[in-house]
């Protein structure tokens, strides 16, 4: 297999890829990873006229903390990157999620900006930066915008960039007080998507819930935004009532359908499962810590 | 040279856009020019005819075409070639010297890492990014690093074996070196 023809671009600026971008209309792609796209430009899912590789950009590899917290990764930042990071201690829902995108090999070169591009109902990362309540920062034309993670998936691969914008970053606002979270997935072996996962991310001040978020991948078609559903803890601890409580919303929220991953049954079954699971580890390891 | 699909031609046909790398595959620096299109898998094997690196699936999906770039190992059947320009690919032909195989290909061959031999050149280059990094894996350790790489004869047992076997000899020459 192979892609039908294309031109090639590998600009060394940010600018001069929104100038491409700009001038091809439509018809241009961004390549960062190349996990996702090259594999669909091979199958023809996709056929840009250019192909824009971001890859020559220096600078954008950095995934950083500022000085209050907030975690910022940059565009070229790999999955490995993650998964190889201590900058994490406090994110554990990236934590746990970096070591079960794809597989080694894939996460040398796919990134997680990519990834939320990308736009896959069943890719990890945008389900974890819906429940953490992130950003992505949109550089066109016209300057910088930032668009909360759950604004930026629309539908399945379909996300809120203009033709003639990149995504430059993804922002990561720090827990106010102390932040708990996880990440389950159900996978029917290393490297495949989702049959269904779970991701969530608490901020708690003793053991309030302060703010609770949650979104789901494999189970509908586009991630599901679950934060409504959590948000029955918030100003609750963890206790069997609530985690049972939120267990039971979050799988309501869930749009799961039939497929050879599994009956939406199950699927919806697993995630109050991974809820339930998630939630009681937390609540056990804050006990143990007390 | 000029490498298109399918055939690898002196010059590109008309009207056909092509890009003139320079990658350095296995220490020697190759020129070629080829269509962006062109997938870094078929570079190595059509144009530079190293057939060592092993096309499984075509679908990013099994990790046989596993190389190195830079020292990371990528799927070559999921970087287009011209990707590649200005960097270091290496194959599994660049493993062994002349006289000598590399030990982790004597791995495979002391542990009985391989029944038919088509995984195996991606796992040993996932091996070797891997013992890079990590010169003592544990067993769990060696088995993560490559469940990227499938393998339909072996059952992976030997092939982890192999890798250990791999990991304790290349210590023991860095102690006498
Ligand atoms: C075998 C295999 C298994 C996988 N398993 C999983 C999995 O379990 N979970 C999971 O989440 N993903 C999985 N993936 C997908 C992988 O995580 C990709 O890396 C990711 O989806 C896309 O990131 P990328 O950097 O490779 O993007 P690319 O493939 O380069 O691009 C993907 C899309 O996003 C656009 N894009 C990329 N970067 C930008 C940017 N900065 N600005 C604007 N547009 C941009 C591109 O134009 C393209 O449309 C798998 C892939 C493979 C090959
Ligand atoms: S041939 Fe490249 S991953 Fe299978
Ligand atoms: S030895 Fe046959 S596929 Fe691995």
């Amino acid at each position: 297999m192979y892609p039908s023809r294309f031109s090639y671009d590998a600009p060394t600026s940010v600018e001069e890829v929104i100038a491409i971008l700009d001038q091809n209309g439509g018809e241009a792609k961004v390549l960062a990873g190349g996990q996702s796209l090259i594999p669909m430009l091979k199958l023809r899912f996709a056929s840009p006229a250019r192909v824009v590789d971001i890859n020559g950009i220096p600078g954008l590899e950095y995934h950083r903390l500022d000085p209050d917290g907030t975690l910022r990764i940059g565009a070229l930042c790999r999955h490995e990157d993650l998964e190889f990071s201590k900058l994490l201690g406090n994110f554990p829902t990236l934590a746990q999620a970096s070591s079960l995108v794809a597989d080694p090999i894939v996460r040398t070169r796919g990134t997680f900006v990519g990834s939320l591009c990308h736009a896959d109902p069943q890719g990890d990362w945008s389900a974890t930066m819906i429940a953490l309540g992130g950003k992505i920062i949109a550089q066109g034309p016209n300057g910088r915008r930032e668009i909360e993670a759950r604004d930026f998936v629309l539908g399945p691969f379909v996300n809120a960039l203009a033709f003639n914008e990149v995504a430059v970053e993804a922002i990561v606002p720090p827990a106010k007080g102390k932040a708990l979270g996880g990440y389950l997935k159900l996978e029917r072996r290393v490297g495949d998507f989702a049959t269904a996962s779970v991701a969530i991310a608490l901020d708690v001040d003793g053991d309030i819930v302060t703010r609770a978020g949650c979104a789901l991948a494999g189970v509908g078609g586009r991630t599901i935004d679950a934060n409504d559903a959590i948000s029955v803890l918030v100003g609750k601890s963890l206790t069997a009532e609530s985690i049972k409580e939120a267990a039971e919303a979050v799988a309501a929220a869930a749009e799961p359908r039939t497929d050879h991953r599994g009956s939406g049954s199950y699927k919806r079954h697993i995630v109050e499962t991974f809820v339930t699971r998630i939630l009681s580890n937390i609540a056990n390891s804050e006990q143990k810590a007390a | 040279m000029t490498s298109l699909y399918d055939e690898v031609q002196a010059a590109p046909a008309a009207g056909v856009e092509v890009r003139r790398i320079t990658v350095n595959v296995n220490g020697t620096d190759r020129t070629v020019d080829v269509e962006p299109r062109l997938l870094l898998a078929h570079l190595l094997r059509q144009a530079l005819q190293l057939t060592g690196t092993h096309s499984g699936c075509d679908t990013s999906g099994c990790g046989a075409c596993t190389v190195l770039m830079d020292g990371r190992p990528v799927k070559s059947c999921t970087v287009l070639a011209v990707q590649a320009n200005g960097r270091e690919v290496e194959t599994v032909e660049g493993l062994a010297t002349a006289s000598e195989l590399h030990p982790i290909q004597e791995g495979f061959k002391e542990e009985h890492g391989l029944q038919c031999g088509f995984c195996t050149p991606g796992m040993m280059l996932s091996a070797k990014a891997l013992l890079e990094r990590n010169p003592d894996p544990t067993e769990d350790e060696v088995r993560w690093a490559l469940s990227g790489n499938l393998c339909r004869c072996t059952g992976y047992q030997n092939i982890v074996k192999s890798v250990l076997w791999a990991a304790k000899k290349m210590r023991e020459q860095n102690q006498e070196a």
